[in-house]
C-alpha cells in the first residue's frame, strides 16, 4: 500500500505548509466538509502547523452526526421488535437517539448486527427467509449508491423480507444553507473528496459563482490535505471563485457515472431534517415509489416519535462551522465519549470525538 | 403357521455410537462424557496428575513467589488464519503469567462446548492447546468440560488458568515506571486484530495477515537476563498499545511519550486497519509484549529482544517522561505532539 507512505510523508507535508505559511497574508476561515478530513487533521496534527491566520472549521459531513433523531428513534423502534434482523453500519450504533442507542437495545434482546456493507444485510435476509432484515441506510452520496444496489437486487430477486431505513443526504444544499446564514464565517471549502469521487464536481461550480467562494476537492491524507488547504488559500488571497480538484486520483469532473445511475435510478431529492441543523430543503435522499416494498419506514408502523434533543448540546451550531467543539461549555464535562449527549461526541468522525480523543490537553 | 410374534427380526434399539457432533450427554458425566474425555481430551495433555483423573492436581512448586492468573475466551470464528480458539488460550494464559517474569508452569483448561460442535473441529483446537502447551513448556494437569444447548455459547468458550514461579530478586510492577525509562516493544502491531477481523463474517478482502499468538516465557526470560532492571511487563491484548500505555501512565502516575514512527506495523495490517477505519494503536495483539526499562538499559533490552525469534521486529518505541502524569502523547511522523488515548469500547468499522 504505496499511498500511506507517500501521501503520509513528511518532507512533501514540510514543504507544502512553507508554502501555505508563505501564501498566507490575512486571516482566512476555511471548513473541511467531511468528518474524515477533520479526523485526519486532528489526527497528523496538521492545525498545529498551518499559520495561525488560518482557521479551519469542521463541516457537516459526518453522516452519523446528522442523521435526525427522529431516524434513530424509529430505528430503534423497529430493532426492539421480535422477528427482526437489524442492520447497520457499526459507528451507528452508539449514537443516541431520545432515550436508547442501538448497543442497548440489542443488550435488551434485540437482533442488531453490524455489517460492512448493505450486501452483506441483503446475504441476511437471503440466508433467513422467515425473518425481517432491515439496513439502516444513512450517510452522504458516499454510501447511497451501495445502498441504492442493495435495494436493486432485492427487487430483482423479489426479496420480501428486505428493507432500509432511509435517510440519505447531500452536500451541496448543506454548504449552501452554511453559506446563507448570516451567521456564516466560512469563507473557503475543502470539499469531501469521496463524496465527489461519485458526484464529481460540476454540481460545485454553480455554489461557487453563487457565493463566490473557492471550493477545493480534497483527500484524506496530509499530503492531500495541505494540498487542497495549499489551493483553497491561494484562491482566496487572488479574490477567485470556482472549483479547483486536488484529488485527482480519485475524483474526476463527472463521478462515477454508473454509480450515479443507480442512486437516481432508486432514490429521489427530498427535504430533509438534519439533526442539530434542521430541515434543509432538497437535502435529502428517500426511496422512489417503485422502491416502495423495500421502504422498512412504510413496512413498520411505529407509532408517532417525538424526538428530544439534550439541551447543553450545540452540535449544530459545530456542524455549521459557528463554534468549535471546546467552545461548548458541556464538552468534556457533561458530554464524553462515555456519555454523550449529541452525535459529534459518539461518531469516529464527529469533531467533537476528535478534539476529545486527540486534543482534549494541550499536551 | 404360528400368529406368535417373531422375536428374531427384533433387536435392542440401543444408543447410536460414534458422533461426530457433540451431544448434550457429553456433558452429563456418564459414558459419553468419560469416552470424550478419554478419546479426545486426555491424550492431548498426556501428563501424571491429568491421567489420574482426582479432582484436582496436588502438585509441589520450586521456591519463589507464585504467579497465578486466569483468561477466559470467546473469539469468531474458532479458527482463524495463524491460530484458532485453543492456541490462544493457552498462550493468553501463559503470556499472562509471564509478564510478571515468572516461568509458567501449570495450567488449567476448562472446556464449554456448544451442542452440536463438530468433533473433528474439537480435535483441531484440542491439537493446537497440544502444539501450544508443549512450545510454551506447561502442562495442563487439571481440566473440567461442559455441554450447553445449542445457542448457549458460541461454539465453544475456553477458559484457562495458569501458575508460574517468580525467580528470586524480580519484580515487575506497571505501577514502577520512572521518568528516562524506554518504553519497548517487541514486534509488530495489530496483527492479531486484523487476521480475526479479516475473516468474520462479510468481510471479503484477501489478506496474508496472520494472528501473531504465541507464548511470551522464553523471550521475557531473555530480556529478564539482559535487563535485569527491568521494571514492567505487558501484553497488549484488548485495547492493543494504546491502552497498554495508558495503563502503565495511569498506574505509575507518568507521562509516556511515543513515537509514531518508531512503531512496527506490517503495511499490509496498516492497510486492513486504513480500510476499516481503525487505528492500529488500538487493536489487539496476542504474542507481544511492551516492555518498560531503565534507559541504560534499553540497548541491551532491544538486543536481547532482537535476538529471539518472536522479538525480531521489536523496537524502542518511546519514553516516560516527566510531564503531566498519566499522558500519553503520540509524535506524529510530521513532528506534532498529540494525545494517544484509551479506546472507548468496541472498535467499530465506519461508514465511510
Amino acid at each position: 500500500m504505496r499511498f500511506l507512505q507517500e501521501y503520509r510523508d513528511p518532507a512533501p507535508c514540510r514543504a507544502l505548509l512553507a508554502r501555505i505559511a508563505a501564501a498566507t497574508t490575512r486571516p482566512w476561515t476555511i471548513m473541511e466538509i467531511c468528518g474524515g478530513q477533520t479526523h485526519a487533521i486532528l489526527r497528523h496534527g496538521l492545525d498545529r502547523l498551518l499559520p495561525p491566520a488560518l482557521t479551519l472549521v469542521h463541516g457537516p459531513g459526518c453522516p452519523v452526526c446528522v442523521t435526525p433523531l427522529e431516524t434513530i428513534d424509529r430505528a430503534l423502534a423497529i430493532a426492539a421488535r421480535p422477528g427482526v434482523i437489524f442492520t447497520s453500519f457499526g459507528d451507528m450504533l452508539r449514537v443516541p437517539g431520545s432515550r436508547d442507542d442501538l448497543m442497548r437495545v440489542k443488550s435488551r434482546g434485540g437482533d442488531v448486527r453490524f455489517v460492512d456493507s448493505p450486501l452483506e444485510a441483503l446475504q441476511l435476509a437471503r440466508r433467513h427467509p422467515e425473518r425481517e432484515v432491515v439496513f439502516l441506510a444513512v450517510g452522504f452520496e458516499t454510501t447511497a449508491p451501495g445502498n441504492a444496489m442493495a435495494v436493486q437486487q432485492a427487487t430483482r430477486e423479489g426479496l420480501t423480507n428486505f428493507s432500509e431505513l432511509v435517510s440519505h443526504v447531500l452536500v451541496p444544499p448543506a454548504m449552501a444553507a452554511i453559506l446563507g446564514s448570516p451567521a456564516n464565517r466560512v469563507q473557503g471549502f475543502l470539499a469531501a473528496g469521496h463524496v465527489c469521487a461519485v458526484m464529481g464536481w460540476r454540481e460545485y461550480e454553480p455554489l461557487a459563482a453563487r457565493f463566490g467562494v473557492p471550493i477545493v476537492p480534497t483527500g484524506f491524507e496530509p499530503v492531500d490535505l495541505l494540498q487542497g488547504i495549499l489551493s483553497c488559500v491561494e484562491m482566496l488571497e487572488r479574490g477567485e471563485a470556482g472549483v479547483e480538484n486536488r484529488y485527482a486520483r480519485i475524483v474526476k469532473r463527472d463521478g462515477n457515472p454508473s454509480a450515479r445511475a443507480v442512486v437516481d435510478e432508486v432514490f429521489e431529492v427530498c427535504d430533509r431534517p438534519w439533526r442539530g441543523i434542521g430541515v434543509i430543503p432538497g437535502s435529502g435522499l428517500r426511496l422512489r415509489a417503485a422502491y416502495a416494498a423495500c421502504d422498512a419506514e412504510r413496512r413498520f408502523d411505529v407509532g408517532d416519535i417525538a424526538p428530544q434533543e439534550p439541551r447543553e448540546c450545540i452540535s449544530g451550531e459545530i456542524l455549521q462551522g459557528v463554534r468549535k467543539p471546546d467552545q461548548c461549555a458541556a464538552f468534556g464535562k457533561a458530554c464524553t465519549p462515555a456519555t454523550p449527549l449529541g452525535a459529534t461526541m459518539v461518531s469516529s468522525e464527529g469533531a467533537c470525538a476528535a478534539y476529545w480523543q486527540y486534543h482534549r490537553r494541550n499536551p | 403357521m404360528s400368529d406368535a410374534p417373531g422375536f428374531e427380526g427384533l433387536s435392542c434399539p440401543a444408543p447410536l455410537a460414534g458422533h461426530d457432533t457433540v451431544q448434550l450427554a457429553h456433558g452429563a458425566g456418564g459414558r459419553l462424557s468419560a469416552e470424550l474425555i478419554d478419546a479426545h481430551v486426555l491424550p492431548r495433555f498426556r501428563h501424571e496428575l491429568l491421567a489420574k483423573l482426582e479432582d484436582q492436581a496436588v502438585f509441589e512448586l520450586p521456591p519463589g513467589r507464585v504467579a497465578f492468573s486466569t483468561d477466559t475466551f470467546v473469539v469468531t470464528p474458532l479458527e482463524f488464519p495463524g491460530g484458532d480458539i485453543g492456541d490462544l488460550a493457552v498462550n493468553g494464559t501463559v503470556n499472562d503469567v509471564a509478564m510478571s517474569g515468572a516461568r509458567p508452569l501449570y495450567l488449567s483448561v476448562g472446556l464449554v462446548l456448544e451442542e452440536g460442535l463438530p468433533l473433528a473441529l474439537l480435535d483441531r483446537i484440542l491439537g493446537s492447546m497440544e502444539r501450544a502447551a508443549r512450545a510454551a513448556g506447561v502442562s495442563v494437569v487439571t481440566g473440567d468440560t461442559k455441554v450447553v444447548d445449542r445457542g448457549g455459547c458460541d461454539g465453544m468458550f475456553i477458559n484457562t488458568s495458569g501458575i508460574g514461579v517468580v525467580p528470586a530478586g524480580v519484580s515487575l510492577s506497571a505501577a514502577s515506571l520512572r521518568p528516562g525509562d524506554a518504553v519497548l516493544i517487541s514486534g509488530t502491531i495489530a496483527d492479531h486484530g486484523m487476521a480475526v477481523m479479516s475473516v468474520r463474517e462479510g468481510l471479503s478482502f484477501r489478506s496474508t495477515i496472520a494472528s501473531d499468538t504465541a507464548a511470551l516465557g522464553g523471550l521475557v526470560a531473555d530480556l529478564l537476563a539482559a535487563a535485569p532492571g527491568l521494571r514492567a511487563l505487558r501484553d497488549p491484548t484488548r485495547g492493543g498499545l494504546a491502552t497498554t500505555l495508558n495503563e502503565f501512565a495511569r498506574a505509575s502516575r507518568v507521562a509516556i511519550r511515543v513515537e509514531e514512527g518508531a512503531v512496527p506495523l506490517r503495511p499490509d495490517t496498516a492497510a486492513a486497519c486504513e480500510i476499516l477505519g481503525l487505528d492500529p494503536l488500538n487493536v489487539a495483539n496476542e504474542g507481544k509484549l511492551v516492555a518498560a526499562v531503565p534507559a541504560a538499559e534499553a540497548p541491551a533490552a532491544l538486543a536481547a529482544l532482537r535476538a529471539h525469534p518472536l522479538g525480531r521486529d521489536a523496537a524502542v518505541i518511546g519514553e516516560v517522561v516527566a510531564g503531566e502524569p498519566r499522558l500519553v502523547t503520540l509524535r506524529t511522523a510530521l513532528g506534532v505532539e498529540r494525545i494517544l488515548d484509551l479506546p472507548l469500547g468496541l472498535q467499530l468499522p465506519r461508514i465511510c
